[in-house]
C-alpha cells in the first residue's frame, strides 16, 4: 500500500473537488430515479465529495476509521439510512457510491497522464479508499433495515394481541399468527389486564389464526390458561382447525382445557355458564335455546 | 411476631393479606388458620390476596397447603384478588396451585361460599326428610 505521505490524492481531491462532483453528479442525473429529487441528489454528492477533500486533507487516505473522516462517515450514514428507509436495494445504495469511482479515476488520469506508474499507484489508494467507504455504508444500511424490522415486530406484537369484549363477564381472545415465548408473555399480560378490568368469568381463546400448534405453544397456552385461573376466570379454547387437531394428537400434545370447535360454540357455552340464554323472537317459530 | 388477623364471617373464614408476606407469617398463618377451621366448624376460607404484590415459590406453596389441609378438614379455600404479575409468576414457578378455587374478588368468592354452604344445607335438610 502507498505510504500516506506519497500519495498524491489529497492534492487532486482539493484541487478539483468541483470538477469531479459536477461530473458524478451529472453521471448520476442520466439516470434519474423517482423517489429521489435531483436537488437532493446533488447536495449529497456535494457534501461527500467536499468532506470527501476534506478528511484526506492531512494525507490519511486509507483508514477510514480516523477522526478526519468523522464529517464524511456521518454524511454516508445518513444518506444510506435515508435509502433504506425509502426502500432502495442495498445494490442501488452500494453502486450510488461506487460510481463516484468513474469521474474520479478520469480525473487521476488527466492529471497523471504523463506519470504512468503514479496513475497506477494512485488509482488503487482512491480504489481501497472508495470501498472501504462503500462498505461502511452497506454496514450503516444494513443497521437501518434491522431496526426497521425489529421496530416492526415490536409493532405487529402489539397490534395482533387484542382482547375482545363479547358479553358481560365474557372476553375473546383471537389469536393470530405464531406464538412464541415473547409473544405469549405479552398475550397473557393483556389477558390478565383485561380480565380484571372487565370483571371477566370467562375468557375465550381462538387460536383459528395460529399456523401451527407445537408441544411448546401448547406448553404456552397452558400456561395462560393457568395464569387466567389463578385470577379467578375460567378459560376455553377455541377455533382448533382440523389439520392442528390431527398434528396435535399424533405429537401427543395434551391440552387439558375445555376446547371447542369454533368460537361460536364456544361464545355458546360461556353464555350458558352465565345463565344467559339465546331465543328466537320471531312469532311462528319454535324458540331453542343455545 | 405480627399475625395476620382471620375474620369469622358466618361459616365462613375471612383472611385479608395486606402486607408483604415473610416465611414466618404464612407459617403462622396455616397454623392459626388450621386451628380456626377446627374451633369453628368452618366450611370455606376466603383469602383475599388482592394487596399482594410480591410473591415467591415458598408462598405459592404454603397457600397450597392451606388449600390442602382445609380440604381434610372439609372446608373449600377460594383465593380472590389474585393480581395478574403475580398469578404470571406463579405459573411460571410451576405452581398453577390446584385444587384451589379462585375468584377474580372478594365478592365472587364470598358468593361461591355461600353457594356451597346453601347446597350443603339442602342436602342435609333432605337427607333428614328422608329419614324420618
Amino acid at each position: 500500500m502507498a505510504k500516506p505521505s506519497a500519495s498524491r490524492l489529497p492534492t487532486i481531491l482539493s484541487e478539483s473537488a468541483n470538477h469531479i462532483y459536477s461530473e458524478w453528479s451529472a453521471e448520476l442525473q442520466g439516470n434519474p430515479d423517482h423517489r429521489l429529487p435531483a436537488a437532493e441528489l446533488e447536495t449529497q454528492c456535494r457534501n461527500i465529495v467536499t468532506r470527501l477533500a476534506q478528511a484526506c486533507r492531512d494525507g490519511n487516505v486509507s483508514d477510514i476509521d480516523a477522526a478526519s473522516f468523522i464529517p464524511l462517515r456521518d454524511v454516508l450514514a445518513d444518506v444510506s439510512r435515508t435509502r433504506a428507509l425509502q426502500g432502495f436495494s442495498s445494490t442501488e445504495t452500494a453502486t450510488f457510491l461506487l460510481s463516484l469511482k468513474q469521474p474520479l479515476f478520469e480525473r487521476l488520469r488527466a492529471v497523471l497522464a504523463a506519470e504512468p506508474a503514479r496513475l497506477a499507484t494512485e488509482t488503487l489508494v482512491a480504489s481501497q479508499l472508495i470501498d472501504a467507504l462503500g462498505l461502511f455504508m452497506m454496514e450503516t444500511y444494513q443497521h437501518a433495515r434491522e431496526e426497521v424490522i425489529i421496530r416492526q415486530q415490536t409493532e405487529i406484537s402489539e397490534l395482533s394481541t387484542p382482547v375482545v369484549k363479547l358479553w358481560q363477564g365474557i372476553l375473546a381472545l383471537p389469536l393470530i399468527g405464531t406464538l412464541d415465548s415473547a409473544r405469549t408473555q405479552v398475550v397473557m399480560e393483556n389477558l390478565l389486564d383485561s380480565i380484571v378490568r372487565y370483571e371477566a368469568d370467562i375468557a375465550i381463546i381462538d387460536i383459528t389464526g395460529v399456523p401451527t400448534v407445537d408441544t411448546l405453544v401448547a406448553q404456552h397456552l397452558l400456561k395462560t390458561v393457568a395464569a387466567a385461573r389463578l385470577m379467578g376466570a375460567d378459560c376455553i379454547i377455541s377455533g382448533i382447525r382440523p389439520q392442528i387437531a390431527q398434528t396435535m394428537v399424533h405429537l401427543g400434545v395434551e391440552l387439558n382445557v375445555i376446547s371447542k370447535a369454533n368460537l361460536s360454540d364456544a361464545f355458546a357455552l360461556a353464555l350458558r355458564r352465565l345463565g344467559k340464554v339465546v331465543v328466537n323472537q320471531r312469532r311462528g317459530l319454535p324458540t331453542d335455546p343455545v | 411476631m405480627d399475625r395476620i388477623p382471620i375474620l369469622k364471617l358466618g361459616a365462613a373464614l375471612l383472611v385479608t393479606i395486606q402486607v408483604d408476606m415473610h416465611d414466618g407469617l404464612a407459617m403462622a398463618l396455616e397454623q392459626d388458620l388450621t386451628t380456626r377451621i377446627v374451633d369453628n366448624g368452618t366450611k370455606g376460607v376466603l383469602i383475599d390476596i388482592s394487596a399482594l404484590e410480591i410473591v415467591d415459590s415458598f408462598i405459592g406453596r404454603t397457600l397450597a397447603n392451606i388449600a390442602m389441609i382445609a380440604r381434610v378438614l372439609d372446608a373449600d379455600t377460594v383465593v380472590v384478588g389474585m393480581r395478574p404479575a403475580v398469578a404470571i409468576t406463579l405459573v411460571e414457578l410451576g405452581l398453577s396451585l390446584p385444587g384451589v378455587r379462585t375468584a377474580l374478588n372478594a365478592e365472587r368468592g364470598m358468593a361461591m361460599i355461600k353457594h356451597r354452604i346453601e347446597r350443603e344445607d339442602l342436602a342435609a335438610t333432605d337427607e333428614d326428610e328422608g329419614g324420618s
